[in-house]
C-alpha cells in the first residue's frame, strides 16, 4: 500500500470557491437579516427567518445523514464502504456546526415569540383553539427547547464517538481478537446513534421543527418523508465528495464498484421518497377532508403548483429514468450530475415544505434563498475539506478494508 | 434436439480453474459452460460471456404491465362502466397508481422468472444432460463443444496439463427434453460400445 496517498491536501481553487461563496452568501444573509429579519414588517420577518430555517435544517439533516450512513453500515457489518468512509465522516463533522446555527435560529424564533412562523407559540390563540389545546403536551416552548437541545447535542456527541472509534484504526495493525473487539465496539457506538436517530429524525424532530409550522395539520408520513428527503440528499453529497476527491487523485481504492452501490442508494431512496410523497398525497386526496387538504390546497392549486410538480420531476422522474441503467450508476460524470440534481431537488423540496406554508400567496424563491444556500455550501465545502485534511483518507488497519478493496458489484 | 460431441474437464479448485479457462480460450477453443458448486465471482468475465439481457426483458415486461393497467382501468372507469366513487373524477389517476404499480411489478416479475427459466432451460418435467455426477457437488466442470476441427485427444491433454483431475469425451444431448433420464442410459451404452 505504499502508493496510496493518505493525506488530503486542500486544492487552492476549492478554497477560493469556498471563500467566495461564503463571502457572497454571507453578505446576502446579513443584508437580508437587517433589511428583512429585523424589520418591523412581520411579513418580511417571516420571509427571512423561514428561509434561513429551511436552509439550516436541510443542511443539518443532510450532514447528519452521512453519519447515519456510517452507523447503519457499521451495524450491518457492511465492508464495502470502508474505502471511502472518511469522506462520510468528514461530512458528518458539520453536524455540530450546522446544528448550532439551527439551534440559534430556532431559539430566536421560539424565544422571540415568532408566532407567524410557529402558530402554536401564540398562547392566547392556543387556549381558544380545541385542536391546538389538545396538542400542548407536545407543542409547547419548553419541550421544544429541551428536545431540540438534546437532539443536536446527542447527534454531535454520538457522531463524535463514531469518528473517534474510526480513528483507532489508524494506530496500528490489529490481531484477530483486537479486530473482533473493535468491530463490536463500532457496532455498540452505531447502536446508540441509530436509536437516537430513530427517535429524532425518523419521528419527533420533523414534527417539531417543520410540521408544526402548519400547527393544525398533521400527516403520519411526514417524518419519514423528511427523513427520506434528507437521506437521499446525504447520499448524493457523499457521492459528490467521493467523485471530487477521487478526481483529485486520491481514493485509489475506491472505484466503479463502490460508486455503483452509492448510486444504488441514490436511486433506491429517490423511489422511496416518491413512495412516501405519493402515500401522503393520495390518502389526503382520497379522503378529501378539509383539515387535511389544507396543506395541499395552495401547493397543488395555488402559487406553489410549478414548484410542487417540478419537485416531483427532479426527485422522481429524473433519477428513475437516468439512474436506472447499470452503466449509468457506474459513470462518474453522470452520477456527479445526478448528485447535484438530487441535492438541488431536495433543497427545493425543503423550500416548499417550509415556505409553502409560511408564504402561501406567492413563491419567494429569489436572491435571499440562493444567497443563504451559497453561504451554507461555502461553509460545507471549506469545513469538509479541512476535516478531510486533518485525518488519513484511508482507515488502513480497519479489519474490513480488504473486503472493501475487492468489493465486486 | 441434436446430439453433439463434448470434451469435459473436471477441476477440484477454483484457483486452478481460472488459469485453465484462460489457457483453453487462448488456445482457440470455445467453452460451452462451466458448472460450479457455488457462484464464482468473475467467472462470467473470464469466460467472455456477454452481459445478460434479462433486465432489458424485465423493463419491457414492466412497461407492458403499466400500459395494460392504465389502458384497462381508464377504459373501464371512463368508457365502459363509469361509476361515481366518492365524488371523484372518473379519470382518478392518483387512485390508480397503486394498481398500475402492482401490475407493473407483477408483469415484470412473472415475465422475468419465465424468461429466466426458458434461457436456463428449466421447467417442470424437463431433463438435461449432466456432464458429471459431481458437477454441482464439489467439482468445477468445464465443458467444451467440439467442432469438426477439434482434436479431442489434444484438448484432453491440454486440460490435463492445466490441472484437470479428470477428463473425458462425451457424445451427449445438447438441449432439454421432456421425459426421463432413459436417454442418458442409451448414451452411456453408446459410449461403452465406442
Amino acid at each position: 500500500m505504499a502508493s496510496i496517498k493518505e493525506q488530503f491536501e486542500i486544492p487552492g481553487t476549492l478554497k477560493t470557491w469556498a471563500y467566495a461563496l461564503i463571502g457572497i452568501g454571507g453578505a446576502a444573509l446579513l443584508y437580508g437579516m437587517f433589511t428583512k429579519g429585523f424589520s418591523t414588517d412581520e411579513h418580511e420577518q417571516v420571509h427571512f427567518w423561514g428561509t434561513l430555517m429551511y436552509n439550516t435544517i436541510f443542511w443539518t439533516l443532510v450532514c447528519n445523514a452521512a453519519m447515519f450512513f456510517i452507523c447503519f453500515s457499521t451495524m450491518a457489518q457492511a465492508a464495502w464502504m470502508q474505502s471511502f468512509r472518511r469522506i462520510a465522516e468528514a461530512i458528518s463533522t458539520l453536524v455540530p456546526v450546522f446544528g448550532t446555527i439551527t439551534f440559534a435560529v430556532l431559539m430566536y424564533v421560539v424565544l422571540g415569540d415568532k408566532h407567524h412562523i410557529y402558530h402554536w407559540l401564540d398562547h392566547e390563540a392556543v387556549m381558544n383553539d380545541p385542536i391546538l389545546k389538545g396538542k400542548t403536551g407536545f407543542l409547547n416552548p419548553t419541550f421544544f427547547i429541551i428536545w431540540t437541545t438534546l437532539t443536536i447535542t446527542l447527534w454531535s456527541y454520538f457522531g463524535y464517538r463514531m469518528r473517534k472509534i474510526s480513528s483507532e484504526a489508524d494506530q496500528g495493525p490489529m490481531d484477530a481478537d483486537t479486530a473482533k473487539a473493535y468491530n463490536i465496539k463500532g457496532m455498540v457506538g452505531a447502536g446508540f446513534f441509530l436509536v437516537w436517530f430513530g427517535l429524532t429524525v425518523a419521528s419527533t424532530i420533523p414534527w417539531l421543527w417543520l410540521m408544526s409550522i402548519d400547527a393544525h395539520w398533521y400527516s403520519t408520513m411526514y417524518s419519514w418523508y423528511t427523513f427520506a428527503s434528507s437521506f437521499v440528499a446525504g447520499m448524493a453529497l457523499i457521492a459528490l465528495w467521493v467523485i471530487y476527491v477521487k478526481n483529485k487523485g486520491y481514493l485509489e481504492l475506491t472505484n466503479q464498484e463502490h460508486l455503483h452501490d452509492v448510486a444504488k442508494f441514490m436511486f433506491a431512496f429517490s423511489i422511496f421518497w416518491t413512495y412516501l410523497w405519493f402515500s401522503q398525497y393520495m390518502l389526503i386526496w382520497y379522503a378529501n377532508i378539509p383539515e387535511e387538504t389544507v396543506y395541499f390546497k395552495h401547493r397543488v392549486q395555488g402559487a406553489y403548483k410549478p414548484i410542487f410538480f417540478l419537485n416531483l420531476v427532479i426527485n422522481f422522474l429524473a433519477p428513475l429514468i437516468i439512474l436506472m441503467k447499470r452503466s449509468a450508476k457506474r459513470n462518474f460524470t453522470l452520477v456527479a450530475f445526478m448528485a447535484v440534481l438530487i441535492l438541488f431537488g431536495h433543497w427545493i423540496d425543503f423550500y416548499q415544505m417550509v415556505m409553502g406554508s409560511l408564504m402561501k400567496e406567492h413563491v419567494t424563491l429569489g436572491w435571499l434563498d440562493f444567497g443563504i444556500l451559497g453561504f451554507f455550501v461555502g461553509v460545507l465545502i471549506l469545513m469538509v475539506a479541512r476535516s478531510l485534511a486533518s485525518k488519513p483518507l484511508i482507515a488502513k488497519n480497519h479489519p474490513f478494508l480488504k473486503e472493501s478493496i475487492i468489493h465486486h458489484t | 434436439m441434436a446430439q453433439k460431441k463434448f470434451v469435459v474437464g473436471c477441476f477440484d479448485d477454483e484457483a486452478t480453474l481460472f488459469p485453465a479457462v484462460k489457457q483453453v480460450r487462448n488456445a482457440g477453443y470455445k467453452i460451452k459452460d462451466v458448472y460450479t458448486p457455488f457462484p464464482v465471482h468473475g467467472l462470467d468475465h473470464a469466460l467472455g460471456m456477454r452481459e445478460t439481457s434479462l433486465h432489458t426483458a424485465g423493463f419491457i415486461y414492466g412497461i407492458t404491465g403499466t400500459t395494460t393497467a392504465i389502458s384497462c382501468i381508464s377504459w373501464i372507469f371512463t368508457k365502459d362502466w363509469p361509476l361515481n366513487i366518492g365524488g371523484k373524477p372518473h379519470f382518478a389517476l392518483p387512485a390508480w397508481i397503486p394498481i398500475i404499480f402492482e401490475l407493473t411489478v407483477l408483469f415484470a416479475a412473472v415475465g422475468m422468472v419465465l424468461t429466466f427459466c426458458y434461457l436456463c432451460q428449466l421447467a417442470p418435467g424437463v431433463k438435461k444432460h449432466h456432464f458429471h455426477k459431481r458437477a454441482t457437488d464439489d467439482l468445477f466442470v468445464m465443458v467444451i463443444e467440439c467442432t469438426d476441427k477439434t482434436n479431442a485427444d489434444d484438448l484432453q491433454a491440454l486440460l490435463k496439463s492445466n490441472g484437470a483431475v479428470e477428463t473425458e469425451t462425451q457424445i451427449a444431448e445438447d438441449g432439454w427434453w421432456f421425459g426421463t433420464y432413459d436417454k442418458e442410459d442409451d448414451l452411456y451404452n453408446q459410449k461403452q460400445l465406442a
